[in-house]
């Protein structure tokens, strides 16, 4: 069972930014940002191909219950996704959350290769 | 013929995160036509106005991403005497064995120090359902979606952009039409085989091996505009656009597909000749370059790939 449904969905705490994201029942957690802190009001977590392949919203949970469809791995491994890594927009929360912004830009960059 | 040795790009393959979905995706949404489903779980793919076999495959892994793009050779002794410049140039060449694709004979393939697998190959069979050639239809059954016309180029992200640039002009014997030049090195090169404002782009990137988009050829820009209702109609997740390049010229929308990878779709482009000089922008002007409407760049475009 849902532990708090406020307001039609979950309250999202982004460690950060000014006010909390409600996000509803079955949305996508990026989706919520999206609507509610429009353009041009720099968002929270950034917003890259929605799709779950990019890595542009990587986000440590810190509190709360979610699941999450396929993330490319390539960004999230199994290791860190137990540890609560994910990505905003394949993750739609179970509870209210709390998270932080966890992009890592390009990981696997050769030393050297960019000279 | 006057185009000799490497005539355009041949195959793509993509990796996917979910089969289903991208089948929906390139079929319905950007109206390729489904070849086939093969034991190994691979699906390939071609647009209605090419004559080959297939030009776009798509592989379900845990990752998205782009596996290799390969270019379509005249015929196999082309093939061959670019397998022995490649090797000279240092690079290790593989053979991928004829069969390995339904309809496609044996293919060399290599990473270049971008950290890309480029594949060069000169047999495919023609479709059951290309283009006629006799008295020919525009098409012989109405195109879906997007109506994408052919397969047309991609833009990579790598590092070492400067050795990539000498491989494809003095190897491959691919031209320059364009490039993006900052005070402290080459940003972005726009390099084709043809006479296309570009066959493949390459943008200067720490991480290797990098997809920032492949892009689908449509007719005209009202198919650009017909595009953009399809994305609001059915989610698509937008990028970019409708807009134009300064850069090629062309008109064009940027979208992704179900595992992220950016897709583009667009039309007209310059025609590029190999005695043309090479159009340089820096870094003042870049932003009309990339999007001539809205001139300025975005971070998203600029550090977005899979």
């Amino acid at each position: 069972m849902p532990q708090s449904l406020s307001e039609g969905g979950f309250r999202v705490t982004i460690k950060g930014a000014e006010a909390p994201v409600i996000c509803r029942a079955e949305q996508k957690l990026l989706f919520a940002i999206e609507e509610q802190v429009p353009f041009p009001h720099p968002r929270p977590v950034r917003v890259g191909c929605r799709k779950g392949g990019c890595g542009a919203c990587r986000i440590k949970v810190t509190s709360g219950d979610y699941v999450t469809a396929k993330m490319s791995r390539d960004h999230v491994t199994e290791a860190e996704e137990r540890q609560g890594f994910a990505l905003a927009c394949r993750l739609t929360p179970q509870s209210d959350l709390e998270i932080e912004t966890a992009f890592l830009g390009p990981r696997r960059g050769h030393e050297g290769q960019n000279d | 013929m006057s185009q000799e040795g490497l005539l355009r790009p041949g195959i793509i393959q993509l990796r996917v995160l979910d089969m289903e979905e991208a089948i929906t995706h390139y079929v319905e949404r950007i109206g390729l036509d489904l070849v086939s489903k093969e034991a190994d779980g691979r699906v390939y793919l071609k647009a209605y106005d090419e004559f080959h076999h297939h030009s776009v495959v798509l592989r379900e892994a845990d990752r998205a991403g782009i596996d290799y793009f390969a270019f379509k050779a005249d015929c196999q002794a082309s093939v061959d005497a670019f397998r022995k410049r490649i090797e000279a140039w240092g690079l290790a060449v593989d053979d991928v064995p004829a069969g390995e694709q339904p309809a496609t004979g044996a293919r060399i393939g290599f990473t270049i120090p971008s950290g890309h697998r480029i594949e060069l190959f000169a047999e495919m069979a023609l479709s059951e359902n290309g283009p006629e050639t006799h008295n020919p239809f525009v098409w012989k059954t109405e195109p879906r979606g997007m109506r994408a016309q052919r397969l047309d180029h991609c833009l990579l992200y790598g590092p070492n952009i400067d050795k990539v640039e000498e491989f494809f002009t003095r190897v491959l014997d691919f031209h320059l039409p364009e490039r993006v030049d900052l005070p402290d090195g080459t940003l972005a090169i726009w390099m084709t085989v043809s006479n296309k404002a570009h066959d493949i782009a390459f943008v200067k990137h720490p991480e290797p091996g990098k997809l920032h988009h492949v892009a689908f050829f449509l007719e005209n820009w009202n198919d650009i505009g017909h595009a953009a209702d399809l994305m609001s109609r059915y989610d698509i997740s937008r990028d970019v656009g409708p807009t134009r390049h300064g850069i090629t010229r062309g008109q064009t929308i940027y979208f992704f597909d179900p595992s992220g990878n950016r897709n583009e779709v667009f039309c007209g482009g310059y025609t590029a000749y190999k005695d043309h000089p090479t159009r340089v922008w820096d870094g003042n002007h870049v932003g009309r370059g990339i999007f001539y409407y809205e001139r300025q760049l975005n971070d998203a475009f600029l550090t977005v790939v899979t």
